[in-house]
């Protein structure tokens, strides 16, 4: 039973790595970019959102009225002032400055919040749990593994029934083209950035509800989105959920043999599956 | 025309000056435990070590195109290898150190075969992942002090030199007979011809693929040079600092975010600009220290304002306008004068 | 006296490491068909991606209604009415036939081309519809790029070498659309590596060569003898 028990948890943390990782699989989808600062705005993302419980007496679940839309906004900024003039045929430049900028927010998070642990509160939600044969199930992690499957459900809908999607695929295609179509790069990269920020949001704030955070974590945040992102197959987001569930398995199941293995194990199942299947469980079927 | 009327050359008289410059800075570096004190002697010594680094990192991502994130694995686990051989297998620490090296190539073949097959940016995050496996092993060993980690047991602090200025004498001293040959080393790959091979990779992926060259092997060959290399770096770096943990050990930080910062300031894909960026680096330090945080988001603002404005880094602003070069790396064709 | 409605003039562009186009002087008048003629590399893409906004340029070398373009990107070029039709058909793989249109209506440029009309055109394209791109043939694909074209309701339609590849037959049926298309009062520059074909729909030709505008004349008035010198230089 605690092995089930481990599985079931395993499956439902899996969810919350999957938002970490579908703002990742997005902006890599579209424009072929790697934001070594995810993590980082993921951590920026549960202090925007403690900061708004704490400024406005809201519940963190509330917060995400004001986070998303404000993490959205940071995005396409991020995105049109900076990481724009990094986007081309060198690998180096985005990586370098994405690099950069997890060291400032970092630092900067520092700087304001310090380095002590934070928590959201979220009051009776973190507690309550059903019974369901013999395991319980917190409603917490329920909510934010049924939250992922809605984002990935939604992202997937957008990207394929949307015009907004549309021009997102064409871009990513060809971007010269895509220009042609009277698409403005600049602007659909801004706008994909926004989307995946706007992600990062809620899985920042879920973040902040689920455990204590400090700013120096964003680097293990980023490790686990991408670990989906690779597992499940680069650019297939409901791969990325499974990816997710696979490191959220292998996890709970480490930590079950010993609780020092937790984090380890996942590392070792990626290298494992990185090994076997170099190209992930779903890859994608394109060109 | 015949071929004899011309002649390949690689030196310049400005690689020459410099040579003799060069010499002269060694001569006084080497000299530095009678010249300096004892807080300037350590600052030395770290410059050297993370000029190590520097160049290290940058033959890998400037010149084979390996953007890591993750030498901290490589720092770390020479750091480990250092405690662990002295503490148990009974080793003089300076054999140990090239012990390290040794295990630090050693270990760096399986992981290059495993993370070589994630492409660019990925590969970038892959290095992360094993530097991150690499710490969480390291906080599993309950021999070396788990996740707080170690000291180094005063018998083999002892063991390296008799008395304390000795013993900082000698650190010093290897530490800069390992940025002698690590540049040593960089040098003579980037002048072989895997060098030539490298710089046609570089260029062009696809066509170094025509002409023949195997551009796996190549990058596996300069990742394990480098690998070593930079576990015996590591050892050095806590060989100074006497105390190890895994935090201390693989911080993502200390070991690679700095590094970066150097090199792109300095100039990525020159051998030049990671001298540059060092000495940049440490003198923003010294200057802003005081700041704490603010230090590091000023430094990284300015490592985006030059990958942004100036992607060659400071030596390239310097090279544009004067082409001017230190180490005679490239080749040029002149035409001998007539008899 | 009408106003030309695209001006070309002194018209440098550089590809890659080396200049593809000298001073290059070119008109089109509303409503009017260019031909552009000339040997392959020279310069004849270049110039249509130079128009389109591809390549940026000097703002004053390309006026399109007496207004400066050069240094416009593509898709401010596409949102004053400028199409271009690139070379390959270049349609996007991941998007089915009805979204590769769909994407080229995007701008919302209202006039008479819409899904219905482009199907109308190319009726063969409304049965594929959901296809994916890359599953047609050349042809089909290339009326996907016309068509695509279209949606934006351009009213200077550039067409590159849309005969590159394809069979006889398929020319042809493309060839006989063409009438249809501009007919609508739309302008066209054509190019073509097909003389005979480029005289016949053209009012006007220029012929390219290693860069310089070697001849320009009247469709009609120019002999096989004066573009021959013009095309090969002999």
């Amino acid at each position: 039973m605690d092995w089930l028990n481990a599985i079931v948890q395993g499956c439902l943390l899996g969810g919350l790595y999957a938002l970490f990782a579908a703002g990742l699989s997005l902006i890599f989808g579209v424009m072929r970019l790697v934001n070594i600062a995810h993590g980082d705005l993921i951590v920026l993302a549960a202090y925007l959102g403690l900061t708004v419980t704490g400024a406005l007496g809201l519940h963190p679940l509330m917060s995400l009225l004001i986070v998303i839309p404000a993490m959205a906004l940071i995005g396409y900024v991020l995105q049109r002032g900076i990481l724009n003039r990094t986007i081309g045929d060198d690998l180096l430049a985005p990586l370098l400055v994405t690099f950069g900028l997890s060291v400032i927010l970092q630092n900067g998070l520092l700087e304001v919040f310090s380095a002590d642990p934070q928590k959201m509160n979220a009051g009776a939600l973190e507690t309550a749990s059903i019974p369901v044969g013999g395991i319980t199930l917190g409603v917490l992690p329920v909510l934010m593994f049924l939250t992922a499957v809605g984002v990935i459900a939604g992202l997937q809908w957008m990207f394929y029934h949307t015009a907004l999607g549309r021009a997102f695929r064409a871009t990513s295609d060809n971007q010269a083209i895509a220009q042609l179509m009277g698409l403005n790069r600049a602007h659909v990269f801004g706008l994909a950035m926004a989307l995946a920020l706007a992600v990062t949001g809620i899985a920042g704030v879920f973040l902040g509800i689920r455990t204590s955070f400090d700013p120096s974590i964003g680097g293990g945040r980023l490790i686990f989105g991408f670990e989906a992102v690779i597992i499940g197959g680069l650019g297939n987001l409901w791969g990325t959920l499974l990816g997710g569930i696979i490191l959220g398995v292998s996890q709970a199941v480490g930590a079950q043999i010993n609780p020092g293995w937790q984090l380890l194990a996942g590392h070792i199942a990626f290298l494992v599956l990185l090994a076997v299947r170099p190209k992930g469980l779903f890859p994608r079927m394109d060109g | 025309m015949s071929a004899s009327r011309y002649r390949i050359v690689q030196s310049s008289a400005a690689s020459r000056v410099a040579a003799t410059l060069g010499l002269i800075v060694l001569a006084a570096l080497v000299l530095a435990p009678y010249w300096a004190g004892r807080s300037d002697l350590r600052l030395l010594g770290e410059i050297l070590l993370y000029l190590s680094l520097a160049s290290l990192w940058n033959l890998l991502a400037g010149y084979a195109g390996l953007v890591s994130v993750g030498q901290q694995a490589f720092v770390g686990l020479g750091g480990y290898a250092l405690f662990g051989l002295t503490i148990f297998g009974g080793l003089n620490p300076i054999v140990a150190v090239l012990a390290a090296g040794v295990i630090g190539g050693l270990v760096a073949m399986p992981v290059a075969a495993l993370i070589f097959r994630l492409r660019g940016a990925y590969f970038a995050i892959g290095t992360w992942v094993m530097a991150e496996v690499f710490r969480l092993v390291a906080a599993q060993v309950s021999a070396l002090g788990g996740g707080s980690g170690t000291s180094l047991p005063t018998a083999v602090v002892q063991s390296i030199a008799d008395g304390r200025d000795a013993r900082e004498a000698t650190s010093y001293w290897l530490a800069l007979a390992m940025a002698v040959l690590v540049l040593a080393v960089i040098y003579a790959v980037l002048r072989s011809r895997k060098g030539l091979a490298l710089t046609a990779i570089r260029d062009n992926e696809l066509a170094a693929r025509s002409l023949g060259i195997d551009i796996w092997r190549t990058k596996f060959t300069i990742y394990v040079i480098v690998g070593a290399l930079t576990a015996a770096v590591g050892a050095l770096i806590f060989l100074q600092k006497l105390r190890i943990s895994p935090d201390a050990a693989f911080s993502v930080n200390d070991w690679t975010a700095f590094v970066i910062f150097i090199v792109v300031i300095g100039g990525i894909g020159t051998v030049e600009g990671p001298i540059i960026g060092v000495i940049v680096f440490f003198l923003l330090r010294e200057t802003l220290a005081d700041l704490g945080t603010t230090y590091l988001i000023i430094l990284g603002t300015f490592a985006i304002g030059v990958m942004l404005l100036a992607p060659k880094g400071l030596w390239g602003m310097v090279r544009a306008r004067s082409d001017i070069q230190l180490f005679a790396l490239r080749r040029k064709v002149v035409a001998k004068l007539k008899d | 006296m009408v106003e030309p409605l695209l001006v070309v003039a002194g018209l440098d562009a550089h590809y890659r490491d080396f200049q593809a186009l000298y001073g290059v002087d070119l008109q089109v008048d509303p409503g009017e068909v260019i031909a552009i003629i000339g040997a392959n590399g020279a310069g004849k893409t270049t110039l249509m991606a130079s128009i389109a906004g591809l390549l940026p340029n000097r703002p004053d070398a390309i006026r399109y209604r007496n207004e400066p373009i050069g240094r416009l990107r593509a898709d401010q070029v596409a949102a004053r009415g400028i199409a271009l039709v690139p070379e390959g058909r270049q349609l996007f793989p991941s998007l089915s036939v009805e979204e590769n249109l769909l994407i080229g209506g995007q701008l919302g440029r209202p006039g008479p081309w819409s899904l219905e009309t482009v199907f109308e055109l190319f009726p063969i394209l409304r049965e594929r519809r959901a296809t994916a791109s890359t599953a047609l043939s050349g042809g089909q694909q290339q009326m996907v790029a016309i068509g695509r074209a279209l949606m934006s309701n351009p009213d200077l339609l550039l067409l590159d070498e849309i005969s590159l590849g394809l069979a006889p037959v398929i020319i042809k049926t493309i060839y006989e659309a063409l009438p249809g298309i501009i007919g609508t009062g739309m302008s066209a520059i054509i190019v073509e590596q097909d003389i005979g074909k480029a005289l016949a729909v053209s009012q006007r030709v220029y012929c390219l060569q290693e860069g310089r505008v070697s001849l320009q004349g009247h469709s009609n008035q120019l002999t096989r003898a004066q573009i021959s010198r013009a095309y090969f230089g002999v």
